[in-house]
Protein backbone atom coordinates (compact mmCIF):
# COMPACT_ATOMS: atom_id res chain seq x y z
CA UNK A 1 0.00 0.00 0.00
CA UNK A 2 1.20 3.66 -0.71
CA UNK A 3 2.40 6.28 2.04
CA UNK A 4 -0.16 8.20 0.83
CA UNK A 5 -2.94 5.70 2.02
CA UNK A 6 -5.43 5.50 4.61
CA UNK A 7 -4.91 3.26 6.93
CA UNK A 8 -6.82 3.27 10.11
CA UNK A 9 -5.00 3.02 13.61
CA UNK A 10 -2.82 4.50 16.04
CA UNK A 11 0.42 5.60 14.76
CA UNK A 12 3.53 7.10 16.66
CA UNK A 13 3.40 10.83 17.26
CA UNK A 14 7.68 11.19 16.26
CA UNK A 15 6.93 9.44 12.71
CA UNK A 16 5.17 12.52 11.89
CA UNK A 17 5.93 15.12 14.36
CA UNK A 18 9.50 15.24 15.29
CA UNK A 19 12.05 16.47 12.71
CA UNK A 20 15.03 17.03 14.20
CA UNK A 21 16.32 17.97 10.74
CA UNK A 22 13.92 21.00 10.28
CA UNK A 23 15.44 24.61 9.85
CA UNK A 24 12.90 26.79 11.36
CA UNK A 25 10.61 29.57 8.97
CA UNK A 26 11.53 32.92 9.94
CA UNK A 27 7.22 33.13 9.63
CA UNK A 28 7.51 30.19 12.36
CA UNK A 29 6.00 31.11 15.75
CA UNK A 30 8.06 28.63 17.54
CA UNK A 31 7.81 28.09 20.87
CA UNK A 32 9.86 26.12 23.88
CA UNK A 33 8.56 23.75 26.53
CA UNK A 34 10.04 22.15 29.71
CA UNK A 35 8.38 18.64 29.47
CA UNK A 36 8.59 16.02 32.29
CA UNK A 37 7.18 13.08 30.57
CA UNK A 38 5.52 9.62 32.61
CA UNK A 39 8.59 7.04 33.27
CA UNK A 40 9.28 4.86 30.16
CA UNK A 41 7.99 6.86 27.56
CA UNK A 42 11.27 8.20 24.83
CA UNK A 43 11.67 11.73 24.87
CA UNK A 44 11.40 12.16 20.94
CA UNK A 45 7.82 10.36 21.59
CA UNK A 46 6.44 13.00 24.13
CA UNK A 47 7.95 15.98 22.31
CA UNK A 48 6.57 14.82 18.93
CA UNK A 49 3.02 14.25 20.83
CA UNK A 50 3.35 17.84 22.22
CA UNK A 51 4.37 19.19 19.07
CA UNK A 52 1.13 16.91 17.50
CA UNK A 53 -1.67 17.68 20.23
CA UNK A 54 -0.75 21.66 20.17
CA UNK A 55 -1.24 21.90 16.66
CA UNK A 56 -2.68 19.53 13.70
CA UNK A 57 -2.31 16.20 15.42
CA UNK A 58 -5.08 14.16 17.25
CA UNK A 59 -4.67 10.67 19.03
CA UNK A 60 -5.66 8.46 15.95
CA UNK A 61 -5.49 8.55 12.16
CA UNK A 62 -8.27 10.28 10.56
CA UNK A 63 -9.10 9.98 6.80
CA UNK A 64 -9.89 13.16 6.35
CA UNK A 65 -6.57 14.38 6.78
CA UNK A 66 -5.46 13.03 3.59
CA UNK A 67 -8.11 16.07 2.09
CA UNK A 68 -5.38 18.75 3.19
CA UNK A 69 -1.66 18.45 2.97
CA UNK A 70 -0.48 17.71 6.72
CA UNK A 71 2.89 18.70 5.94
CA UNK A 72 2.07 22.44 5.96
CA UNK A 73 0.27 22.85 8.74
CA UNK A 74 1.76 20.55 11.33
CA UNK A 75 3.51 21.69 14.46
CA UNK A 76 7.12 19.88 14.23
CA UNK A 77 8.95 18.99 17.38
CA UNK A 78 12.66 19.89 16.26
CA UNK A 79 14.92 20.08 18.96
CA UNK A 80 15.35 18.47 22.38
CA UNK A 81 17.63 19.80 25.28
CA UNK A 82 18.48 18.59 28.95
CA UNK A 83 17.05 20.68 31.56
CA UNK A 84 20.66 21.60 33.60
CA UNK A 85 20.33 19.94 36.76
CA UNK A 86 16.70 18.09 36.34
CA UNK A 87 17.19 14.57 35.06
CA UNK A 88 13.38 13.90 35.02
CA UNK A 89 13.09 17.23 32.66
CA UNK A 90 13.80 18.43 29.29
CA UNK A 91 12.69 20.87 26.53
CA UNK A 92 11.50 20.57 23.84
CA UNK A 93 11.43 23.26 20.77
CA UNK A 94 8.51 23.23 18.49
CA UNK A 95 8.26 25.19 15.16
CA UNK A 96 4.52 26.11 14.24
CA UNK A 97 3.64 27.43 11.09
CA UNK A 98 1.94 30.90 10.60
CA UNK A 99 -1.17 29.89 8.88
CA UNK A 100 -2.14 27.97 12.33
CA UNK A 101 -2.96 31.44 13.88
CA UNK A 102 -5.74 34.14 13.36
CA UNK A 103 -4.05 37.45 12.75
CA UNK A 104 -4.03 39.57 15.88
CA UNK A 105 -5.29 37.01 18.34
CA UNK A 106 -3.18 35.97 21.29
CA UNK A 107 -6.60 33.89 22.24
CA UNK A 108 -5.86 31.72 19.31
CA UNK A 109 -2.12 31.71 20.11
CA UNK A 110 -2.88 30.35 23.70
CA UNK A 111 -5.69 28.50 22.63
CA UNK A 112 -3.53 26.15 20.47
CA UNK A 113 -0.04 26.20 22.52
CA UNK A 114 -1.54 25.63 26.14
CA UNK A 115 -5.06 24.17 25.30
CA UNK A 116 -5.64 20.20 25.43
CA UNK A 117 -2.16 19.72 25.32
CA UNK A 118 -1.45 20.34 29.26
CA UNK A 119 -3.98 17.30 30.47
CA UNK A 120 -2.27 14.70 28.32
CA UNK A 121 -1.57 11.66 29.74
CA UNK A 122 1.69 10.99 28.39
CA UNK A 123 2.45 14.05 30.45
CA UNK A 124 3.77 14.33 33.92
CA UNK A 125 4.03 18.13 33.61
CA UNK A 126 4.07 20.36 31.30
CA UNK A 127 5.53 24.47 31.10
CA UNK A 128 5.60 26.98 28.13
CA UNK A 129 9.02 28.64 28.88
CA UNK A 130 8.73 30.77 25.81
CA UNK A 131 7.21 31.81 22.29
CA UNK A 132 9.19 33.64 19.55
CA UNK A 133 6.63 35.50 17.84
CA UNK A 134 7.58 35.94 14.28
CA UNK A 135 7.53 39.52 12.69
CA UNK A 136 4.91 38.83 10.44
CA UNK A 137 2.49 37.65 13.58
CA UNK A 138 3.43 40.79 15.36
CA UNK A 139 2.55 43.19 12.92
CA UNK A 140 -1.35 41.76 13.21
CA UNK A 141 -1.24 42.70 16.47
CA UNK A 142 -2.44 46.17 17.72
CA UNK A 143 -0.35 45.97 20.97
CA UNK A 144 0.28 48.95 23.74
CA UNK A 145 -2.35 51.53 22.91
CA UNK A 146 0.01 54.19 23.49
CA UNK A 147 3.53 52.98 24.75
CA UNK A 148 6.22 54.16 26.99
CA UNK A 149 7.13 57.00 24.51
CA UNK A 150 3.54 58.44 24.21
CA UNK A 151 3.21 58.07 27.72
CA UNK A 152 5.69 60.02 29.06
CA UNK A 153 4.89 62.65 26.43
CA UNK A 154 1.17 62.82 27.79
CA UNK A 155 2.24 63.40 31.24
CA UNK A 156 4.91 65.24 30.87
CA UNK A 157 7.47 63.08 33.06
CA UNK A 158 10.78 62.60 32.10
CA UNK A 159 14.02 60.91 32.97
CA UNK A 160 13.11 58.97 35.83
CA UNK A 161 10.36 55.84 36.38
CA UNK A 162 6.95 56.87 37.57
CA UNK A 163 5.86 57.35 41.02
CA UNK A 164 2.76 55.45 42.26
CA UNK A 165 0.99 53.62 44.86
CA UNK A 166 -2.14 51.58 45.61
CA UNK A 167 -4.74 53.38 47.32
CA UNK A 168 -5.49 51.35 50.73
CA UNK A 169 -7.33 49.69 52.44
CA UNK A 170 -8.13 47.90 49.28
CA UNK A 171 -11.79 47.02 50.15
CA UNK A 172 -14.35 48.67 52.17
CA UNK A 173 -13.89 52.67 52.06
CA UNK A 174 -16.58 54.83 50.74
CA UNK A 175 -16.07 56.70 47.23
CA UNK A 176 -15.58 60.10 49.24
CA UNK A 177 -13.05 58.44 51.59
CA UNK A 178 -11.67 56.92 48.52
CA UNK A 179 -11.09 60.37 46.94
CA UNK A 180 -9.47 61.83 49.65
CA UNK A 181 -7.05 59.23 49.90
CA UNK A 182 -6.11 59.38 46.16
CA UNK A 183 -6.19 63.43 46.48
CA UNK A 184 -3.65 62.71 49.29
CA UNK A 185 -1.25 61.02 47.26
CA UNK A 186 -1.30 63.01 44.56
CA UNK A 187 -0.95 66.27 46.11
CA UNK A 188 2.51 64.62 48.03
CA UNK A 189 3.80 64.33 44.61
CA UNK A 190 2.79 61.14 43.03
CA UNK A 191 2.34 60.89 39.60
CA UNK A 192 -0.20 58.09 39.60
CA UNK A 193 -2.76 56.23 42.23
CA UNK A 194 -4.18 52.67 41.72
CA UNK A 195 -7.16 50.62 41.99
CA UNK A 196 -6.48 47.48 43.82
CA UNK A 197 -7.43 45.11 41.65
CA UNK A 198 -10.05 43.74 43.57
CA UNK A 199 -11.79 47.13 43.67
CA UNK A 200 -14.34 46.59 40.82
CA UNK A 201 -18.25 48.07 41.55
CA UNK A 202 -19.11 46.56 45.03
CA UNK A 203 -22.12 47.75 47.34
CA UNK A 204 -19.65 49.64 49.21
CA UNK A 205 -18.33 51.96 46.50
CA UNK A 206 -20.08 51.54 43.14
CA UNK A 207 -17.87 52.43 40.26
CA UNK A 208 -19.17 55.57 39.06
CA UNK A 209 -19.20 57.11 42.79
CA UNK A 210 -15.96 56.71 42.85
CA UNK A 211 -15.12 57.48 39.32
CA UNK A 212 -16.34 61.04 40.20
CA UNK A 213 -14.94 61.60 43.67
CA UNK A 214 -11.37 60.27 42.26
CA UNK A 215 -11.37 62.58 39.01
CA UNK A 216 -12.43 65.83 41.22
CA UNK A 217 -8.82 64.40 43.23
CA UNK A 218 -6.89 64.54 40.45
CA UNK A 219 -8.36 68.12 39.39
CA UNK A 220 -7.71 69.13 42.36
CA UNK A 221 -3.73 67.93 42.63
CA UNK A 222 -3.07 69.05 38.96
CA UNK A 223 -4.25 72.56 39.67
CA UNK A 224 -2.56 72.97 43.40
CA UNK A 225 0.72 71.21 42.26
CA UNK A 226 1.01 72.32 38.23
CA UNK A 227 2.20 68.94 37.39
CA UNK A 228 0.15 66.17 35.08
CA UNK A 229 -1.91 63.40 37.90
CA UNK A 230 -3.96 60.26 37.09
CA UNK A 231 -5.73 57.51 38.59
CA UNK A 232 -5.98 53.83 36.92
CA UNK A 233 -9.81 53.46 37.54
CA UNK A 234 -10.47 49.33 37.18
CA UNK A 235 -13.24 49.14 34.16
CA UNK A 236 -12.44 45.08 34.87
CA UNK A 237 -16.26 43.76 34.95
CA UNK A 238 -18.25 40.59 34.90
CA UNK A 239 -19.40 41.55 31.17
CA UNK A 240 -17.53 43.17 28.73
CA UNK A 241 -20.59 45.85 28.54
CA UNK A 242 -20.17 46.82 31.67
CA UNK A 243 -16.58 47.33 31.12
CA UNK A 244 -17.12 49.51 28.02
CA UNK A 245 -19.89 51.29 30.05
CA UNK A 246 -17.17 51.89 32.87
CA UNK A 247 -14.39 52.68 30.27
CA UNK A 248 -16.90 54.96 28.61
CA UNK A 249 -17.78 57.25 31.71
CA UNK A 250 -13.93 57.29 32.56
CA UNK A 251 -13.57 58.97 29.07
CA UNK A 252 -16.26 61.67 29.55
CA UNK A 253 -14.79 62.99 32.81
CA UNK A 254 -11.10 63.42 30.69
CA UNK A 255 -8.86 60.86 32.60
CA UNK A 256 -5.69 59.84 31.00
CA UNK A 257 -5.41 56.21 31.94
CA UNK A 258 -7.62 53.69 32.98
CA UNK A 259 -7.24 49.64 34.50
CA UNK A 260 -7.99 46.10 33.54
CA UNK A 261 -6.62 42.74 35.06
CA UNK A 262 -5.71 40.61 32.01
CA UNK A 263 -5.34 36.95 32.98
CA UNK A 264 -9.36 36.69 34.77
CA UNK A 265 -10.71 38.90 32.56
CA UNK A 266 -9.13 37.28 29.53
CA UNK A 267 -7.23 38.07 26.17
CA UNK A 268 -10.41 38.53 24.53
CA UNK A 269 -11.49 41.77 26.88
CA UNK A 270 -8.33 42.91 26.74
CA UNK A 271 -7.54 42.74 23.48
CA UNK A 272 -10.91 45.03 22.54
CA UNK A 273 -10.42 47.60 25.80
CA UNK A 274 -7.08 48.04 24.44
CA UNK A 275 -8.32 49.23 21.01
CA UNK A 276 -10.70 51.61 22.81
CA UNK A 277 -7.87 53.28 24.63
CA UNK A 278 -6.04 53.50 21.60
CA UNK A 279 -9.13 54.87 19.29
CA UNK A 280 -9.89 57.40 22.89
CA UNK A 281 -6.34 58.70 23.15
CA UNK A 282 -6.61 57.30 27.14
CA UNK A 283 -3.43 54.93 29.08
CA UNK A 284 -4.04 51.38 30.12
CA UNK A 285 -3.10 50.01 33.06
CA UNK A 286 -2.71 46.21 33.24
CA UNK A 287 -2.94 44.16 36.56
CA UNK A 288 -2.04 40.51 36.79
CA UNK A 289 -3.98 38.72 39.28
CA UNK A 290 -3.68 35.38 38.85
CA UNK A 291 -0.74 34.83 37.44
CA UNK A 292 1.11 33.17 40.45
CA UNK A 293 -1.32 30.33 39.73
CA UNK A 294 -0.21 29.41 36.30
CA UNK A 295 3.35 31.05 36.24
CA UNK A 296 5.00 30.04 40.08
CA UNK A 297 5.19 26.00 39.38
CA UNK A 298 8.75 25.62 38.06
CA UNK A 299 7.43 22.78 35.86
CA UNK A 300 3.72 23.26 35.03
CA UNK A 301 1.63 26.06 33.63
CA UNK A 302 2.99 28.90 31.55
CA UNK A 303 6.37 30.72 32.60
CA UNK A 304 5.20 34.91 33.03
CA UNK A 305 7.63 35.95 30.34
CA UNK A 306 5.37 34.23 28.04
CA UNK A 307 2.43 36.45 29.28
CA UNK A 308 4.11 39.28 29.52
CA UNK A 309 4.85 38.37 25.57
CA UNK A 310 0.71 38.42 25.25
CA UNK A 311 -0.14 41.07 27.33
CA UNK A 312 2.62 43.26 25.12
CA UNK A 313 0.94 42.14 21.71
CA UNK A 314 -2.51 42.04 23.12
CA UNK A 315 -2.36 45.79 24.45
CA UNK A 316 -1.33 47.36 27.87
CA UNK A 317 0.90 50.58 28.87
CA UNK A 318 1.98 49.18 31.83
CA UNK A 319 2.35 45.68 33.39
CA UNK A 320 2.70 44.34 37.02
CA UNK A 321 6.24 42.12 36.59
CA UNK A 322 6.94 41.65 40.78
CA UNK A 323 9.29 44.14 42.33
CA UNK A 324 12.58 41.39 43.28
CA UNK A 325 13.01 43.08 46.77
CA UNK A 326 9.66 43.66 47.83
CA UNK A 327 7.16 40.89 49.04
CA UNK A 328 6.43 39.11 46.09
CA UNK A 329 8.23 36.35 44.32
CA UNK A 330 10.57 37.07 41.74
CA UNK A 331 14.08 36.23 41.07
CA UNK A 332 16.30 39.33 39.34
CA UNK A 333 17.93 37.54 36.28
CA UNK A 334 14.38 36.13 35.02
CA UNK A 335 12.27 39.42 36.09
CA UNK A 336 14.79 41.77 33.88
CA UNK A 337 14.41 38.98 31.48
CA UNK A 338 10.66 39.52 30.89
CA UNK A 339 11.15 43.36 31.54
CA UNK A 340 13.18 43.39 28.48
CA UNK A 341 10.35 41.59 26.68
CA UNK A 342 8.06 45.14 27.34
CA UNK A 343 10.25 47.51 26.64
CA UNK A 344 12.94 46.55 24.15
CA UNK A 345 12.75 46.25 20.47
CA UNK A 346 14.92 43.16 20.22
CA UNK A 347 15.76 40.79 22.91
CA UNK A 348 18.79 38.31 22.24
CA UNK A 349 18.09 35.13 23.43
CA UNK A 350 20.21 34.66 26.63
CA UNK A 351 19.70 31.83 28.79
CA UNK A 352 21.37 33.19 31.73
CA UNK A 353 17.86 34.96 32.55
CA UNK A 354 15.52 32.57 30.65
CA UNK A 355 15.03 33.96 27.19
CA UNK A 356 15.12 30.92 24.81
CA UNK A 357 14.91 32.84 21.72
CA UNK A 358 15.83 35.87 19.76
CA UNK A 359 12.80 37.78 19.50
CA UNK A 360 12.66 40.85 17.47
CA UNK A 361 9.67 43.17 18.24
CA UNK A 362 10.14 45.58 15.61
CA UNK A 363 7.82 48.78 15.79
CA UNK A 364 5.77 47.56 18.85
CA UNK A 365 5.42 50.22 21.59
CA UNK A 366 6.68 49.66 24.79
CA UNK A 367 5.39 48.70 27.98
CA UNK A 368 6.01 50.38 31.33
CA UNK A 369 7.24 47.77 33.98
CA UNK A 370 5.19 48.00 36.99
CA UNK A 371 6.77 47.29 40.49
CA UNK A 372 4.15 47.15 43.25
CA UNK A 373 3.99 45.01 46.73
CA UNK A 374 6.09 45.41 50.03
CA UNK A 375 8.25 48.30 48.59
CA UNK A 376 9.53 51.26 50.70
CA UNK A 377 12.26 54.21 50.69
CA UNK A 378 15.06 51.63 51.51
CA UNK A 379 14.29 50.10 48.91
CA UNK A 380 14.62 52.92 46.19
CA UNK A 381 18.07 52.33 44.86
CA UNK A 382 17.89 48.91 44.42
CA UNK A 383 14.94 49.84 42.43
CA UNK A 384 15.96 52.12 40.47
CA UNK A 385 18.66 49.90 39.20
CA UNK A 386 16.62 46.90 38.31
CA UNK A 387 13.87 48.76 36.80
CA UNK A 388 15.51 51.94 35.30
CA UNK A 389 13.66 54.96 34.10
CA UNK A 390 11.16 53.06 32.18
CA UNK A 391 8.99 52.09 34.75
CA UNK A 392 6.39 52.40 37.84
CA UNK A 393 7.02 52.03 41.28
CA UNK A 394 4.54 52.09 43.45
CA UNK A 395 4.26 52.08 46.99
CA UNK A 396 0.76 51.36 48.75
CA UNK A 397 2.01 50.38 52.52
CA UNK A 398 4.72 52.55 51.77
CA UNK A 399 3.24 55.89 51.07
CA UNK A 400 0.00 55.11 53.08
CA UNK A 401 1.49 53.70 56.22
CA UNK A 402 4.07 56.79 56.34
CA UNK A 403 3.07 58.25 60.38
CA UNK A 404 2.33 61.91 59.11
CA UNK A 405 -0.27 60.49 55.97
CA UNK A 406 -0.53 59.87 52.78
CA UNK A 407 1.12 63.50 51.58
CA UNK A 408 3.78 63.12 53.41
CA UNK A 409 4.77 59.57 52.39
CA UNK A 410 4.20 60.64 48.90
CA UNK A 411 6.42 63.32 49.42
CA UNK A 412 9.47 60.83 51.07
CA UNK A 413 8.69 58.68 48.18
CA UNK A 414 9.21 61.32 45.71
CA UNK A 415 12.61 62.97 47.50
CA UNK A 416 13.97 59.75 47.50
CA UNK A 417 13.29 58.88 44.04
CA UNK A 418 14.57 61.97 42.91
CA UNK A 419 17.66 61.69 45.13
CA UNK A 420 18.62 58.13 43.46
CA UNK A 421 17.76 59.72 39.95
CA UNK A 422 20.35 62.23 40.33
CA UNK A 423 22.87 59.99 42.72
CA UNK A 424 22.85 57.69 39.42
CA UNK A 425 23.35 60.31 37.17
CA UNK A 426 26.47 61.78 38.74
CA UNK A 427 27.47 58.21 38.54
CA UNK A 428 27.15 56.79 41.95
CA UNK A 429 26.71 53.33 42.67
CA UNK A 430 23.28 53.50 44.14
CA UNK A 431 23.03 50.13 46.26
CA UNK A 432 26.08 50.65 47.91
CA UNK A 433 26.34 53.86 48.78
CA UNK A 434 22.25 53.98 49.52
CA UNK A 435 22.55 54.93 53.21
CA UNK A 436 24.58 57.83 52.24
CA UNK A 437 22.07 59.08 49.42
CA UNK A 438 19.07 58.95 51.08
CA UNK A 439 20.31 60.26 54.52
CA UNK A 440 21.76 63.47 52.90
CA UNK A 441 18.31 63.67 51.05
CA UNK A 442 16.20 63.09 54.68
CA UNK A 443 18.18 66.06 55.90
CA UNK A 444 15.87 68.53 53.64
CA UNK A 445 13.35 66.44 53.68
CA UNK A 446 11.79 65.84 57.07
CA UNK A 447 9.10 63.28 55.43
CA UNK A 448 12.03 61.03 54.09
CA UNK A 449 13.57 61.00 57.57
CA UNK A 450 10.65 59.72 59.42
CA UNK A 451 9.80 57.37 56.52
CA UNK A 452 13.54 55.87 56.88
CA UNK A 453 13.35 55.92 60.66
CA UNK A 454 9.38 53.79 60.18
CA UNK A 455 10.54 50.91 57.38
CA UNK A 456 13.81 50.56 58.58
CA UNK A 457 13.66 46.99 59.52
CA UNK A 458 11.18 45.40 56.91
CA UNK A 459 12.48 43.16 54.49
CA UNK A 460 11.60 40.26 52.78
CA UNK A 461 13.93 37.73 52.59
CA UNK A 462 12.80 34.45 51.37
CA UNK A 463 13.90 31.64 48.70
CA UNK A 464 12.69 32.52 45.36
CA UNK A 465 10.84 29.07 44.44
CA UNK A 466 10.84 29.66 40.68
CA UNK A 467 14.69 29.59 40.16
CA UNK A 468 16.00 29.78 36.27
CA UNK A 469 17.36 26.30 35.47
CA UNK A 470 21.00 27.42 35.05
CA UNK B 1 9.07 72.86 48.29
CA UNK B 2 7.44 74.86 51.27
CA UNK B 3 9.14 76.61 53.34
CA UNK B 4 7.10 77.04 55.97
CA UNK B 5 7.05 73.65 58.12
CA UNK B 6 5.01 72.34 60.87
CA UNK B 7 5.74 69.14 61.83
CA UNK B 8 3.09 66.65 60.31
CA UNK B 9 1.36 68.88 58.16
CA UNK B 10 2.22 68.94 54.67
CA UNK B 11 1.86 71.49 52.87
CA UNK B 12 0.91 71.35 48.96
CA UNK B 13 3.67 73.16 46.83
CA UNK B 14 3.75 73.70 43.02
CA UNK B 15 6.13 71.70 42.00
CA UNK B 16 8.03 71.15 38.21
CA UNK B 17 8.40 68.03 37.56
CA UNK B 18 11.94 65.81 37.93
CA UNK B 19 13.60 67.08 40.40
CA UNK B 20 10.54 69.15 41.71
CA UNK B 21 11.48 68.03 45.27
CA UNK B 22 14.91 68.27 45.66
CA UNK B 23 17.10 71.54 47.04
CA UNK B 24 17.92 73.87 44.12
CA UNK B 25 20.30 72.32 42.78
CA UNK B 26 24.12 74.08 43.19
CA UNK B 27 26.16 74.92 39.96
CA UNK B 28 27.90 71.95 40.58
CA UNK B 29 25.33 69.30 40.12
CA UNK B 30 24.20 71.39 37.20
CA UNK B 31 27.02 70.72 35.84
CA UNK B 32 27.12 67.09 36.58
CA UNK B 33 23.90 66.51 34.91
CA UNK B 34 24.64 68.23 31.93
CA UNK B 35 27.85 66.13 31.72
CA UNK B 36 25.20 63.11 32.14
CA UNK B 37 23.63 64.29 29.26
CA UNK B 38 26.37 64.74 27.02
CA UNK B 39 27.93 61.27 28.15
CA UNK B 40 24.75 59.45 27.06
CA UNK B 41 25.21 60.86 23.28
CA UNK B 42 21.54 63.22 23.92
CA UNK B 43 20.93 66.56 22.65
CA UNK B 44 20.89 69.02 25.17
CA UNK B 45 18.49 71.40 24.74
CA UNK B 46 17.13 74.42 26.58
CA UNK B 47 13.67 75.83 26.70
CA UNK B 48 12.50 78.72 28.82
CA UNK B 49 8.60 79.61 29.98
CA UNK B 50 6.92 82.50 31.76
CA UNK B 51 5.42 80.54 35.56
CA UNK B 52 2.26 81.46 34.14
CA UNK B 53 2.49 79.28 30.58
CA UNK B 54 4.59 76.68 32.90
CA UNK B 55 1.85 73.92 32.59
CA UNK B 56 2.11 73.84 28.65
CA UNK B 57 3.25 70.67 26.76
CA UNK B 58 5.35 73.05 24.91
CA UNK B 59 7.69 75.86 26.19
CA UNK B 60 9.82 78.40 24.16
CA UNK B 61 13.11 76.71 22.51
CA UNK B 62 16.00 78.92 23.47
CA UNK B 63 17.97 78.97 19.84
CA UNK B 64 18.27 75.35 18.32
CA UNK B 65 18.67 72.29 20.18
CA UNK B 66 22.70 72.13 20.83
CA UNK B 67 23.10 68.89 18.07
CA UNK B 68 26.60 67.15 18.54
CA UNK B 69 27.73 69.63 21.22
CA UNK B 70 29.99 67.75 23.06
CA UNK B 71 31.46 70.87 25.37
CA UNK B 72 29.51 71.11 29.18
CA UNK B 73 31.14 74.67 29.05
CA UNK B 74 29.09 75.80 26.54
CA UNK B 75 25.84 74.45 27.14
CA UNK B 76 26.58 76.03 30.73
CA UNK B 77 27.08 79.53 29.09
CA UNK B 78 24.33 78.68 26.94
CA UNK B 79 22.27 78.52 29.74
CA UNK B 80 23.32 81.33 31.26
CA UNK B 81 22.65 83.54 27.83
CA UNK B 82 19.04 81.87 28.09
CA UNK B 83 18.78 83.47 31.94
CA UNK B 84 19.40 86.87 31.27
CA UNK B 85 17.37 87.31 28.08
CA UNK B 86 14.96 85.92 30.33
CA UNK B 87 15.39 87.31 33.61
CA UNK B 88 11.73 86.82 34.72
CA UNK B 89 11.25 83.25 32.95
CA UNK B 90 11.83 79.40 34.29
CA UNK B 91 14.74 77.50 32.30
CA UNK B 92 14.44 74.10 31.65
CA UNK B 93 17.17 71.97 30.18
CA UNK B 94 16.74 68.75 28.40
CA UNK B 95 18.42 65.75 26.71
CA UNK B 96 16.84 64.71 23.19
CA UNK B 97 17.32 60.97 22.54
CA UNK B 98 17.09 60.54 19.05
CA UNK B 99 16.77 56.50 20.14
CA UNK B 100 13.61 56.82 22.07
CA UNK B 101 12.15 59.85 20.40
CA UNK B 102 11.65 61.03 23.82
CA UNK B 103 14.30 63.12 26.49
CA UNK B 104 16.35 61.20 27.87
CA UNK B 105 16.23 63.62 31.19
CA UNK B 106 14.42 67.31 31.59
CA UNK B 107 14.84 69.08 34.73
CA UNK B 108 14.34 72.84 35.90
CA UNK B 109 17.46 74.75 36.16
CA UNK B 110 15.99 78.03 37.25
CA UNK B 111 12.46 78.70 38.41
CA UNK B 112 11.21 82.11 37.37
CA UNK B 113 9.09 84.53 39.46
CA UNK B 114 5.45 84.43 39.55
Amino acid sequence: MSENAYKAGVKEYREKYWTPDYAPLDTDLLACFKVTGQPGVPREEVAAAVAAESSTGTWSTVWSEFLTDMEYYKGRAYRIEDVPGDSESFYTFIAYPLDLFEEGSIVNVLTSLVGNVFGFKALKHLRLEDIRFPMAFIKTCGGPPAGIQVERDRLNKYGRPLLGATIKPKLGLSAKNYGRAVYECLRGGLDLTKDDENVNSQPFMRWRDRFEFVAEAIRKAEMETGERKGHYLNVTAATPEDMYERAEFAKELGMPIIMHDFLTGGFTANTGLANYCRKNSMLLHIHRAMHAVIDRHPKHGIHFRVLAKCLRLSGGDHLHTGTVVGKLEGDRNSTLGFVDQLRESFVPEDRSRGVFFDQDWGSMPGVFAVASGGIHVWHMPALLNIFGDDSVLQFGGGTQGHPWGNAAGAAANRVALEACVKARNEGRELEREARDILGTAARTSPELAIAMETWKEIKFEFETVDKLDI
Amino acid sequence: MSNNYTEGDFQTAQTLETFGFLPKLTQEEIHAQIAYIIANNWTPAIEHEHPTGSSNHYWTMWKLPFFGERDLGKVVDELEACGRAYPDHHIRLLGYDNYTQSQGSAFVVREGRV
